[in-house]
């Protein structure tokens, strides 16, 4: 494989006396899908913020396409080609899917001097690259806030992917969905990284992870419990490793194998 | 069109996609007061050139604040210092041009220059602070209103200064708010008989009305300019982001704070537009001037459509909003009902206008 895109090394973050990561180091091919594993409070949300420039880390250094990294605010980070996709916090449910498209990153078309948003090219884009992803819309002005919580996931990632993400950071992407939304999602994170774009998706499903991930890194108690490629580890392990081990094993003991 | 169709998308109905539009409110409303005026009102001389003119200039006085107002309102932020920003205005500008005896231009400019950064101070303190702006603009509605009696007290021992039309005679800037325009175009409409004249008298042969006040060419201007910078522009795109979803929009990048607080600088601009056309309409500013008028902004806006909840709206609709405001405020009076029962017709066209619009969010966004 190809050099890494982006190299954590031994990321530290410490809110006051609180330390949320302890080192932490995962490094991101192209063209893979990095699956971060982990538990409530295990640092997931912690680990990807500094990854997207929201957080600095307090020891560590950050290595994107072989420079050191300094991102002083998220812009600097999109700029670069970070994208992060939140988990609720990406569409405007009353603004037209077009309109949500392009947020922040307007066309523009000078009529007399005076700069103007392209509508016209605004939805022609906005109505191809939905139709790539298999989503079929009314018109380019149906609002966000008719789509499903998986639709508006896939505009998200077409969003980021049209705006030129070379790492793509899905936070949670399938947490609230249903079984079928889910497999699109996860269709779409496949295509995604068939066009050569490091996707790091966090979750905590481990079947999730298992249907699209290349490589699995387990965070718990704000370290890495180290990193596993496809095919090296089973479902259990992995789940094995999120919970910490024994008290996993008499839960699921106790719940008959459910878990 | 998309190749295939999903099946489970039902085509809607040109009805229920009129209906999400948000100027559907504020054109059915103008349609419907219009037809009830014409039918109960129309002997009245409603509809002669000087009602027509009584009432559009009532309208475009509610448009001027209603259009900054709108804005705001989509941005997510609401502004209840309007009405004590039109009379801080209005006394500022007789202050340094009467009392301190400046030229009338350099009070203007000064005006325009201290309101916008009052407006800029709310914005701040409401992006920095993260308080409702309910709150902040509502400690500013005393805060400037208190001023506007202090400072012409102290100054003059009185709540009105007067003067301020010997002061603006001959300046190249008042009239562009005090004036009026068009009055060849009306001495020839007088003289062609399409609109009355004076019978008798110094002003005899001119024309009743005899030209469109500044006002309503700057109500005009603003709705045009709005409208444009909201549907057109990637700044509108910005504003409806800030107001339907804050985290959601700086999450991709769109500078939110900026754009709120460049919103409560347009809507003290609005409100300062008001001030002067006022003034030098009346040659007086006055203490108690602009009174609840923060209110009738936000209630032209509502009507016009837009969500109370920010993200939502559209400056045509709030402009209908202000016709229909000053139609029927102009019209009772022509139709000589009672002034008192505008009020009761306000409460009510609001509640309906609430109730419509939380429907039509539903619809929108798919909710039930």
């Amino acid at each position: 494989m190809a050099d890494p895109i982006i190299q954590m090394k031994e990321i530290q973050k410490h809110f006051g006396s609180v330390i949320a990561l302890a080192g932490v180091s995962v490094d991101v091919f192209p063209g893979e899908c990095h699956c971060l594993l982990g538990d409530n409070g295990a640092g997931k949300s912690t680990f990807i913020k500094t990854m997207s420039g929201v957080h600095k880390p307090t020891s560590g250094e950050i290595v994107f396409e072989g420079q050191p990294l300094d991102f002083a605010d998220p812009r600097d980070a999109i700029a670069a080609g970070i994208a992060t996709v939140h988990q609720h916090l990406a569409m405007i449910p009353l603004m037209s899917v077009s309109r949500n498209f392009f947020m922040g990153n307007e066309p523009v078309r000078k009529i007399a001097g005076l700069s103007f948003f392209d509508h016209d090219y605004a939805n022609r884009v906005t109505m191809e690259e939905m139709r790539n992803m298999g989503i079929n819309l009314r018109g380019p002005d149906q609002a966000v806030g008719t789509l499903s919580g998986g639709e508006r996931q896939t505009v998200a990632i077409a969003r980021a992917v049209h705006f030129g993400a070379k790492v793509l950071i899905l936070d949670e992407p399938t947490s609230a969905l249903g079984v079928r939304q889910t497999a699109n999602v996860l269709a779409t994170i496949d295509k995604v990284r068939k066009q050569g774009i490091a996707v790091v998706f966090i979750t905590h499903n481990v079947r999730h992870a298992m249907a699209v991930g290349d490589r699995f890194t387990v965070l718990n108690r704000g370290q890495t419990l180290g990193t596993a490629v496809r095919g090296e580890i089973t479902p259990e392990e992995l789940q094995d490793m999120m919970a910490g081990g024994q008290e996993m094993v008499q839960l699921e003991g106790s719940l008959g194998g459910t878990v | 069109m998309a190749d295939t169709t999903d099946e489970r998308i039902k085509e809607i109905s040109p009805l229920r996609r009129a209906l999400i539009r948000p100027e559907l409110g504020g054109m059915v409303g103008t349609v419907a007061v219009f037809t009830l005026f014409a039918l109960f009102a129309f002997d009245s001389g409603m509809f002669n050139s000087q009602g027509v003119m009584n009432w559009s200039i009532v309208s475009a006085q509610f448009m001027i604040i209603a259009v900054g107002a709108c804005l705001l309102m989509i941005a997510g932020e609401f502004d209840l210092s309007v009405g004590s920003m039109i009379g801080f205005a209005g006394m500022m500008i007789a202050v340094f041009g009467v009392v301190l005896a400046w030229p009338m231009w350099i009070a203007i400019l000064i005006t325009f220059v201290i309101c916008c950064a009052l407006g800029a101070l709310n914005g701040w303190i409401v992006v920095r602070t993260g308080l409702p702006s309910f709150i902040v603009t509502l400690a500013f509605l005393f805060i400037l209103r208190g001023f506007t009696i202090y400072i012409p007290q102290t100054v003059e021992r009185k709540t009105i200064i007067g003067g301020i039309r010997d002061a603006a005679e001959g300046d190249w800037l008042a009239p562009i708010f005090g004036g009026k325009i068009g009055q060849p175009i009306f001495q020839w409409l007088g003289d062609m008989g399409v609109i009355g004249v004076f019978e008798r008298g110094t002003r005899a042969g001119q024309p009743v009305v005899d030209g469109i006040p500044m006002l309503i060419v700057w109500a005009i201007a603003l709705i045009i300019f709005g409208h444009i910078l909201l549907t057109r522009t990637r700044f509108g795109n910005w504003i409806f982001a800030a107001g339907g979803d804050a985290e959601a929009a700086r999450n991709s990048g769109v500078p939110v704070n900026k754009v709120k607080i460049l919103m409560f600088m347009f809507t003290a601009f609005c409100a300062t537009v008001f001030a002067v056309c006022q003034v030098m309409e009346f040659g007086s500013a006055g203490a108690d001037r602009g009174l609840l008028k923060e209110f009738e902004a936000i209630i032209a806006v509502v009507i016009g459509g837009a969500l109370l909840t920010g993200g939502y709206g559209s400056v045509i609709g709030a402009a209908l909003g202000a016709l229909i405001f000053g139609v029927v405020q102009q019209g009772l009076f022509f139709a000589g009902v009672e002034s008192s029962l505008f009020r009761v017709f306000l409460g009510v066209i609001l509640l309906f206008a609430v109730i419509l619009n939380t429907y039509i969010r539903r619809i929108i966004t798919g909710e039930r």
